[in-house]
């Protein structure tokens, strides 16, 4: 019964970001990029003021796997090397999310060469 | 009568009210199961490699949805999703998969160099630019109040 709760918290939050998206797509008609950026300056502005730990007790995936989940990720890779030095102040972000980077932009050329475009068919 | 102005505010103000009611739920559904399917993810990850980090196995969990995002987009599937789906699939860092396969696959056409490699940023160049900078400049800050 646990785990069903865990899930539950993980869809109604994770449905609630995109439920906000959604409604600023539809109140102010931004593009995608737009939109992503935005939340994932929330990300960075919830993760900087230390909120984002305490969602994520809560809401587990559903605020790590939306976009708001990247952008704590950098700023909690920037944290943990301010400790450190000014240099790695500025250079643990961007390492803290190599991995996702990494494959997307693995992934994105591999597939391009693999599959054809699908948009001209429509 | 009605003239022809205020018809076409009457057809706007109501067929933009019945889309846009549509769209919210849907929204929330589908952002909702990619944000369980990340969570079992987690879960089973953490099942399998019981002695990884947890930083270490959030890493996994999205390159694995990464993955996903990136592979439906190939076939085609995902961008069909977010026709209906919106947000719900924009969100997710599977939509940020979706916003660099997509435009690497769609700009091919112009060849490997200048089509697809330089392309493929269309969308997520801005995700990555604002996110690097703004979390360098939160970095810098935090190192500055840390020695003070």
């Amino acid at each position: 019964m646990d785990i069903f709760l865990t899930y539950l918290q993980v869809f109604g939050c994770g449905g609630l970001v995109c439920l906000v998206g959604q409604l600023l797509i539809n109140k102010t008609k931004m593009t995608s990029a737009r939109i992503l950026v935005t939340f994932l300056l929330i990300g960075v502005v919830l993760e900087a003021v230390g909120l984002f730990d305490k969602i994520e007790n809560f809401a587990h995936a559903g605020i790590t796997i939306p976009i708001i989940g990247f952008g704590s990720n950098l700023v909690k890779g920037a944290i943990k090397g301010a400790k450190i030095g000014l240099l790695q102040a500025t250079t643990y972000g961007l390492a803290a999310v190599s991995a996702g980077l990494t494959c997307a932009i693995f992934f994105g050329f591999l597939f391009a060469l693999i599959f054809k475009s699908h948009s001209k068919k429509m | 009568m009605i003239n022809s102005k205020e018809y076409a505010e009457y057809v706007s103000t109501h067929t933009q009210k019945s889309c846009e009611w549509k769209t919210l739920p849907i929204a929330f559904v589908v952002g909702g199961l990619i944000c369980c399917i990340g969570q079992a993810f987690a879960d089973l990850y953490t099942y399998l490699l019981p002695t990884w980090e947890k930083a270490d196995i959030g890493a996994l969990v999205s390159m694995t949805m990464i993955f996903l995002g990136g592979f439906f987009t190939g076939l085609g599937l995902y961008d069909k999703l977010g026709a209906v789906a919106g947000a719900g699939s924009i969100i997710p860092i599977t939509g940020f998969a979706n916003s660099i396969v997509s435009p690497a696959m769609e700009f091919r056409k112009e060849g490997i160099i200048f089509g697809t490699m330089a392309k493929m940023f269309v969308v997520a160049g801005p995700i990555i630019v604002s996110g690097v900078t703004s979390s360098a400049i939160v970095g810098i800050v935090y190192y500055i109040v840390g020695k003070v």
